[in-house]
């Protein structure tokens, strides 16, 4: 079933009845040639890819709870290209170049706005360190502009520019950065999967992951044994108790990140707005809320809620970046668990179970990525070969040293990112 | 959050820093060899449920605790002061 404009306008002439399910709920089979873990964002476009790029059909996609419900529908929905250093650069171009033919490929509107995205800066150190940036982002073929302090104000007319403490200087502006309907990344990979054969089980926890000699035979789920020559653990910030399941420990932390939306108001801000050094970012969502966030509230949870002092961090930062929205009212709050590795960069990788990989380490930005992990990782799984767009993404840089990503430059090591 | 000094008492999240988990005071011998190392530097249990890390009382009494929490409530159980964990 396709959608077109044609679509819409018959249904709403026939009262919307033709629409059906976009996926099936199917029991699962005995056997699959791969199955992955994880029917978040990342894990409906691993199968997706598999089944699209490589002809693997007979997969499966397990999701403990249903479809939408994780990560891929708590986050900020923001889609970027403007990293820094080899490995993650290379990557997120990538994944920014899916995004930008996601719509076409799914036939599913996922609403992917490329607004543009201001980093501000407030100093004169920190504008080399952007400029630095944004050649870094330009030299990966993306798009930088560095913007003084009357560029940012044709954009962002509204901000606070004379703070005592953080005045602006100007931003890096990129202006392919953007957001996207978060849910429906979730169900236009769901539904591209399934046409193509792919099962998806939802209300499937895996308690348990057979191995053999050395070599992955399956899982054990809620709803029964099921068998695999090849698995994939693509569960976020769950990602240290599946991993147990194959007897690994990860370098892996799980974190508590807040987001907010406020209630629907008329278009006032145009672009994704992020103040670094506030720990504050902003867009506006389609139905008019606003949608920002912070910093992790810095231990380690699995609660999916934060608590009040990082709320009121955040609160201040708005206030002090852009006074305007002091009496917009704060709808709701939550929080997603953040899978942190010690460089603040992900991994995809084989693990020493052969059949056994995992894609995990997403730390707070896992969200742009999803189109260009669930590509990698289902190359990897299929080929046995690393994608050059996530080769880098390493399980063993920890144990080495060699080719740690460390975006801010604070260190490798747990609780600095 | 509130975590419960044994010096001060019970006192808000706020006046504590978060160093992670306590495995921070079983460090290896320094010829424990690269393993050893690795694991104790990157690799964790994080656990989904009661568990044990560090924090430091910095806008307080100054003190390193040992705090028994749990990560799927947030419930706080109790504090220890690191150098009786330790010792």
């Amino acid at each position: 079933m396709g959608y077109s404009g044609f679509r819409v306008i018959k249904e709403g002439l026939f009262g919307q009845t033709g629409w059906k399910p976009v996926w099936r709920d199917p029991e699962p089979k005995a056997e699959y040639d791969a199955i992955i873990i994880g029917g978040g964002g990342h894990g409906l476009s691993t199968a997706f890819y598999l089944a699209k790029e490589h002809g693997m059909t007979n997969i499966a996609v397990l999701e403990k709870g249903y479809i939408g419900g994780g990560n891929v529908g708590r986050n900020t929905t923001i889609v970027r290209a403007n990293y820094f250093l080899p490995g993650n650069s290379e990557f997120y171009s990538h994944s920014l170049k899916m995004w930008e033919g996601m719509e076409q490929e799914l036939n599913y509107n996922v609403m992917h706005s490329q607004r543009g995205l201001i980093n501000l800066f407030h100093s004169d150190g920190q504008r080399d360190a952007f400029a630095r940036r944004g050649n870094a982002m330009i030299n990966q073929g993306d798009d930088a502009i560095l913007l003084d302090r009357d560029g940012v104000r044709e954009h962002l007319p509204y901000l606070d520019f004379d703070n005592i403490r953080f005045p602006i200087y100007g931003g890096l502006y990129h202006p392919r950065g953007g957001t996207a309907r978060h849910d429906a990344v979730a169900w236009g990979y769901a539904r591209g999967a399934d046409q193509r054969g792919v099962d998806i089980i939802q209300n499937c926890e895996v308690t348990g992951i057979d191995i053999e000699g050395g070599v992955v035979k399956g899982v054990q789920t809620t709803r029964g044994a099921i068998k695999a020559k090849k698995v994939g653990i693509v569960v976020a910030g769950r990602s240290g108790q599946v991993a147990a399941m194959a007897g690994m420990r990860l370098p892996i932390e799980s974190h508590v990140l807040q987001a907010f939306v406020t209630e629907g108001l008329k278009p006032v801000i145009d672009h994704v707005v992020s103040f670094g050094m506030g720990h504050f970012y902003i867009s506006q969502s389609d139905k008019g809320g606003l949608v920002f966030g912070g910093d992790i509230d810095f231990y380690s949870s699995y609660a999916a809620r934060g608590n009040l002092p990082m709320k009121e961090h955040v609160m201040d930062a708005a206030m002090t970046l852009m006074p305007m929205i002091g009496k917009a009212k704060v709808l709701r709050s939550w929080g997603g668990i953040m899978d942190m590795t010690p460089d603040g960069s992900p991994i995809i990788d084989k693990t020493p179970t052969e059949g056994l990989f995992i894609d995990c380490g997403w730390c707070y930005g896992g969200f742009k990525a999803v189109p260009g992990s669930g590509f990698s990782f289902a190359h990897l799984m299929a080929t046995g070969n690393h994608h050059d767009a996530a080769a880098k993404f390493r399980l063993d840089r920890f144990r080495s040293g060699v080719g740690l990503m460390d975006e801010e430059g604070t260190g490798s090591q747990h609780n600095l990112h | 959050m509130r975590i419960i000094c044994p010096n001060c008492g019970e006192r808000d999240r706020r006046e504590f820093y978060y160093q992670g988990d306590a495995l921070a005071l079983d460090r290896p011998a320094e010829d424990a060899g690269l393993e050893a190392w690795d694991d104790y530097l990157h690799n964790r249990d994080n656990p989904a449920g009661d568990t044990r890390d560090l924090w430091f009382h910095e806008a307080g009494c100054g003190a390193w605790l040992v705090v028994e929490r749990n990560t799927m409530t947030h419930a706080v159980h109790k504090a220890t002061l690191a150098e009786k964990v330790k010792a």
